[in-house]
């Protein structure tokens, strides 16, 4: 591709062929405001619908105005980018926009941030000149996970660039044309009946408050006030890489400590982690594993952490309701141990018992619904707040979180390895079930316990494992369009792996849709996994089967591992769902 | 209300124009078409067998047909009637016609009679702007429509049944 010249504010630029007015300019450093534009970085996609007509420049030789981001560059173009005529433009639409839109920001889910409010002080909009006809939608509030309110919606069709082309779900599609027009899952079904996820991956990207997580505050805070509840908290190993950013802290602090201060401080009974969850669940998955390996079984095993991953599967690849690992996620695993184990330890009933997990993810609300993960008539998680709601909570309450001492988790569920840390992020629940899996089938001591072929960004990763003169064939894949490459060639019988992992969400956890937004800033998940791996690092045990805690609750409760009692605890099934 | 197993035997049709179409990529639109004239709607199976059939989700199968008018997912009458609502039948009188057709049928535009007999609707404009105002029942013109008329075009379609 040649290079063309292009100036811009009165700087000459020399950019590639098919370089956007909006790329060239970002590379002066010239920056023009936007709207329905979003690169994704991270997934090598470009919402580039075209649809604001907010990021409009001026260029020679033209009468009309022309969108930055759908306009590429040619040799000699002459571009203004503020002009009165932009600056005027930009208000115009902005205008027209909020003509459409409930100016209720002051009680908006998205209040401070949104990216159409931000946009609206930007141009310093004072008042909206239009008054017409405003579009009405049902809200749809069927799901336990995410709100639609198409009041809201801009038609900027990131969710759609999401859902569709990097997820590769399909659930939306505009509905109608003009004024008319809303995003929606085909025949308009709400979203409890469409084949939605719930991976929350629309809900990150939308930049007003069109999209929304279901609010579970109120009912933690309802729990921890009830004097009969004994509130336990558990808190998933992404959340402590990117809660910090909440509070004005670098994406990838590690804020763990001071995390587990301010739970204690908001008034739960007991501070604990999930991560010592995801040690059982590596405890259970490599058994499992081990266990398929050698009597025969179906192969290739894929993890079963992600509900997000599950629901997909259960719609689209509903043939393959074998494959997956029975094991229940780790949050679930938690509170079914919390539910038992812990109760009859401590003389506590478990009726009075609420779990709260403190997720990075949408799914783990519906997740907690589903009818199947209980036990003696309870649900293993009565509650789950993502990291967003978490911070927004600690607000409330006062808590400043980057300010607060480091304390330590309450004991024996609060105990972890590195092996559970690195769950939050893409390839490392594989990883640590390989160090377990290695040790278990060797009776060896694996000391070199990182894996880095499994680590990174790339969509899927592959690893060959040499164990027992055995090679033994593990995948990566992160993001559903990557995880349906893989499950393609396994309906098709092409597929050589032993063990796939697969992550919903691009980057896995640390990418989750209820964690702080990025905005598709792509450093930001960098930074997030580079705070798992140290956190890794820093522990005084790296894999699942040396945790003191673990070992103690086979001794004491449930003897072997996938043994009966695992089984009725930590094991689940699937259920088909319909592929429409 | 068809049954189930009719519904099946009718796809067998649909199936037949997808598999003689030489490009599938392309086609949602004509299968669409075929579709409705089959069945007369697009019921919800026949969008859900379609994205199958042409790999194609069902929400942009669904998208495409909430975008075009002619499309509709709600069961038709035997004969849709079809009055013209454009600019030239409009000024001679169109509304009157259609106010006219609702009283008779007792029903409004956009809606069908009990009976399934009749479906009610306005459109703008079929080009036949010379013979204003402009009723279409199912393939049949008629132009120079006058409100005395509205009745006997009814009838004669009572009278076929």
């Amino acid at each position: 591709m040649g290079l063309v010249n292009v100036t811009i504010n009165n700087q000459t630029i020399a950019v590639e062929e098919g370089t956007t007015i909006l790329e060239a300019a970002k590379k002066l450093d010239i920056r023009i405001p936007t709207l329905c534009y979003l690169n994704l970085e991270h997934v090598k996609t470009v919402n580039g619908s075209a649809s604001c007509r907010v990021c409009v420049v001026e260029i020679e030789g033209r009468r009309n105005l022309a969108p930055s981001c759908a306009t590429p560059v040619s040799e000699g173009m002459v571009v203004r980018t503020n002009t009165l005529r932009c600056i005027k433009a930009r208000r115009l639409v902005v205008e027209l926009l909020l003509s459409n839109h409930p100016t209720d920001c002051l009680i908006c889910e998205k209040n401070l941030n949104c990216e159409l409010q931000s946009l609206a002080a930007e141009l310093d909009i004072r008042r909206i000149k239009f008054h017409g006809v405003r579009a009405t939608h049902e809200k749809d509030i069927s799901s336990k996970a995410m709100i639609r309110n198409m009041d809201k919606c801009i038609l900027c069709r990131r969710c759609e660039t999401m859902c569709n082309e990097v997820q590769t779900v399909h659930v939306y599609s505009a509905v109608n044309r003009g004024f008319d027009t809303f995003i929606a899952p085909a025949l308009n079904l709400s979203m409890d009946k469409s084949i939605c996820t719930f991976c929350g991956q629309c809900v990150s990207v939308c930049p007003t408050a069109a999209l929304t997580v279901v609010n579970d505050i109120p009912n933690v805070w309802e729990a921890l006030n009830a004097k009969d509840k004994f509130v336990i908290v558990q808190t998933a190993p992404a959340v402590r890489v990117a809660l910090g950013e909440k509070f004005g802290a670098e994406p990838g602090t590690v804020v763990t400590g001071k995390m587990v201060a301010a739970l204690r401080m908001m008034g739960f009974d007991k501070v604990f982690d999930t991560d010592f969850a995801a040690d059982l669940t590596i405890m259970e998955e490599a058994a499992e594993f081990i266990h398929r390996l050698q009597h025969g079984g179906r192969l290739p095993i894929l993890t079963s952490c992600c509900p997000g991953w599950v629901k997909f599967f259960e719609h689209q690849f509903n043939d393959l309701l074998d494959i997956p690992s029975t094991c229940k996620s780790p949050h679930e695993m938690f509170g079914v141990i919390a539910k038992t184990y812990y109760a009859e330890k401590m003389g506590i009933d478990p009726k009075n018992i609420f779990v709260v997990s403190i997720m990075p993810c949408l799914a783990k609300k519906y997740e907690a619904a589903r009818p199947e993960l209980m036990h003696d008539d309870m649900q293993d998680v009565d509650a789950v707040l993502t990291t967003r709601e978490l911070g927004d909570m600690l607000k409330e309450a006062n808590i400043d979180l980057m300010n607060l001492k480091d304390e330590e988790f309450d004991e024996p569920l609060g105990e972890s390895t590195g092996a559970s840390v690195i769950f939050g992020t893409t390839g490392g629940v594989i990883e640590a079930a390989l160090r377990t899996t290695y040790e278990w089938l060797t009776n060896e001591t694996l000391e070199e316990v990182e894996f880095h072929e499994l680590r990174g960004f790339e969509g899927i990763r592959e690893a060959v494992v040499k164990i027992n003169d055995q090679d033994i064939n593990i995948a990566v894949a992160h993001g559903l369009g990557n995880a349906r490459k893989l499950l393609e060639d396994i309906r098709a019988g092409k597929s050589h792996y032993h063990a796939i992992e697969i992550m919903a969400c691009p980057g896995g956890c640390i990418g989750g849709g209820g964690q702080p937004y990025h905005f598709g800033n792509f450093d930001v998940l960098k930074k997030r996994m580079e705070g798992i791996y140290k956190e890794d690092k820093s522990k005084k045990y790296r894999k699942s089967h040396e945790n003191p805690a673990i070992k103690k609750l086979y001794e004491e409760y449930l003897g072997e591992p996938n043994g009966e009692k695992a089984h009725e605890l930590l094991h689940t099934y699937y259920v088909k769902r319909e592929n429409r | 209300m068809e049954s189930k197993c009719n519904t099946q035997e009718k796809f067998k049709d649909l199936q037949k124009f997808i598999d003689s179409m030489e490009d599938r990529r392309g086609a949602l639109i004509a299968v669409l078409h075929k579709a409705q004239h089959l069945y007369g709607y697009l019921s919800n199976d026949v969008i859900f067998f379609i994205a199958e059939k042409l790999e194609i989700p069902s929400a942009k199968v669904f998208g495409v047909i909430s975008f075009y008018s002619y499309f509709t997912t709600e069961p038709r009458g035997k004969y849709v009637i079809n009055v013209c609502l454009g600019t030239a039948c409009f000024v001679r009188g169109a509304d009157a016609i259609m106010r006219e057709f609702e009283k008779i049928l007792n029903i409004k535009a956009g809606e069908t009679t009990e009976d399934k007999k009749f479906t009610l609707s306005g459109l703008r404009c079929i080009g036949a702007c010379g013979l204003a105002p402009v009723v279409m029942v199912n393939d049949k013109v008629y132009g120079r429509v006058e409100l005395n008329q509205v009745k006997a075009i009814i009838e004669e379609y009572q009278e076929e049944a």
